[in-house]
């Protein structure tokens, strides 16, 4: 039975994108059927991030509006073949989306996938609203700062009300996933803590992602960090959000600074 | 059969006792047409057509009058022979009530919301009582006619005494409001004393003043 995802957060620069890219790249590493969505009507992004930009014929908008079927606008990854891209449109914007053509689209998805993970837009309006209607499970992501938590905050409630599971009565899966985490401020109370962002928002945590160099480094290489660098802290961490995903129980390791002799010594950290 | 009404003295009561049983049972006596006994009212004869008068302006059907002599009746109307003679009436009945109308539902006077109220969520319970079983985010504002319950913490706004009540309080586990207001005295975060925050507190209204009280 297809799961559809949806990552979101309320707040824009987050980290959704990259969350989805690396959350579908290691669904897809384990085995699983998996296409990843681009909600974001105008300002795509994932293509950037999984290396399609140069192989996009046919978008979502094509799709819903009739002009192409969805094989047409499936982009298959060079790297692992059980992962697929639909992107977004650049040209248009979020009003060309309709609710029967992405209800037609994502139905035609949960025949083909085991996953159908949508990049939400930030914001609250009609593209997030419909990249979030017809998720059987959400990942809200956070920064530990507070505009971050209230804006999480504000896209949970839209969650339990704006779905189409929320709207028949049911429950949609919510998991929290804290991104840009760092230690070093954390420790100097410059940032939030985990368990006062969880006692805010209410909703179980998913995972610790570190902020991290390598997330910008794979970006810009055009791959999810979870392939550009597997054993780089952040994909570490994303893998175990994505076995947490698929049903395991791992404990939750809070990122913790180390310093060496040597680090002590010239000023530098390394982050576990 | 016709139903006969037998007017007793004193005749206040008994008018009074009739009305309200003609309110109880309308349906019952709309219509039916009525003979009025006035035997037991012999010696009061001046007093019949004001009594006729009033007993049609009640609303009963009245088809003739028995017991009495017709030329006291005064009104044209009432000098025709009774129509059943000297009959007696055979029995007395009760008189049913109208079937009860099921009572209308009563007003909901308390509101209860389980689960944290998120940002950007109103809660209002605009007549009575809200009772919050979880933290309120901030960005959301409940808002209640009379008090206000949270057992969580307050981080929202929060109205209490919507429609002017003095006695409403709020009340809630942690406070870290960023406006409370009951009736329409308000205080935002900036002038909540700092050593209430964090904790649980009451607020209430003496006057003209907004009190506020830790709890523990």
């Amino acid at each position: 039975m297809a799961k559809v995802l949806v990552v979101t957060s309320g707040k824009g620069g987050v980290g959704k994108t990259t969350t989805t890219a690396a959350l579908g790249a290691a669904l897809a590493q384990s085995g699983k059927n998996v296409v990843v969505v681009d909600f974001d009507v105008g300002l795509r992004n994932l293509d950037l991030i999984m290396g399609a930009e140069r192989r996009v014929v046919f978008d979502l908008i094509n799709v819903v509006q009739g002009d192409a079927k969805l094989p047409q606008a499936l982009i298959r990854d060079k790297r692992i073949d059980t992962l697929s891209l639909l992107p977004a449109s650049q040209t248009r914007d979020k009003d060309a989306l309709t609710e029967e053509g992405v209800a037609r689209v994502i139905a035609e998805l949960r025949e083909k996938f085991d996953w159908v993970v949508c990049d939400s837009p930030a914001g609250i309006e009609k593209g997030a609203t419909l990249s979030m209607r017809h998720a059987d499970a959400a990942v809200i992501v956070t920064n530990p700062e507070v505009s971050s938590v209230r804006d999480s905050d504000r896209i949970i409630g839209l969650l339990d009300s704006k779905t189409l599971r929320a709207e028949t009565g049911g429950r949609i899966e919510k998991h929290l996933l804290l991104t840009r985490y760092d230690p070093a401020r954390a420790a100097r109370g410059e940032m939030l803590k985990v368990d006062d962002v969880i006692e805010i928002l209410s909703v179980p945590l998913l995972g610790i992602i570190p902020d991290s160099e390598e997330v910008l480094r794979a970006s810009n290489l055009g791959a999810p960090v979870t392939l550009a660098n597997p054993t780089s802290p952040p994909a570490r961490a994303y893998f175990e959000a994505a076995r947490r995903l698929m049903g395991e129980t791992i404990d939750v390791t809070v990122p913790s600074e180390k310093r060496g002799l040597i680090g002590r010594l010239f000023g530098r950290k390394v982050v576990a | 059969m016709a139903l006969v009404v037998a007017p007793e003295p004193p005749l206040d009561e008994w008018l009074a006792e009739l009305d309200e049983q003609m309110q109880r049972s309308a349906n019952f006596f709309a219509q039916r047409p009525v003979l009025v006994d006035l035997s037991a009212l012999a010696g009061q004869e001046a007093a019949f057509p004001a009594l006729l008068d009033r007993l049609e302006a009640s609303g009963l059907r009245l088809i003739g009058v028995e017991g009495a002599d017709p030329a006291t009746l005064g009104s044209e109307t009432w000098a025709r022979p009774p129509l059943l003679g000297t009959g007696r009436p055979d029995r007395g009945i009760e008189v049913p009530d109208d079937p009860q109308k099921p009572a209308a539902a009563p007003e909901p006077t308390a509101l209860l919301h389980e689960g944290p109220v998120r940002s950007g969520q109103f809660i209002i319970s605009e007549r009575g009582e809200l009772t919050v079983i979880g933290s309120v985010a901030s960005g959301a504002e409940v808002i209640a006619g009379g008090s206000l319950h949270i057992y969580g913490t307050l981080r929202g706004r929060a109205v209490a005494g919507l429609l002017g009540r003095p006695g409403a309080r709020i009340f809630c586990r942690r406070l870290e409001a960023e406006l409370v207001a009951i009736g329409g005295l308000y205080k935002t975060a900036d002038d909540i004393d700092p050593r209430l925050r964090g904790r649980a507190v009451q607020i209430w209204l003496e006057g003209d003043v907004m009190m506020m009280e830790a709890l523990d």
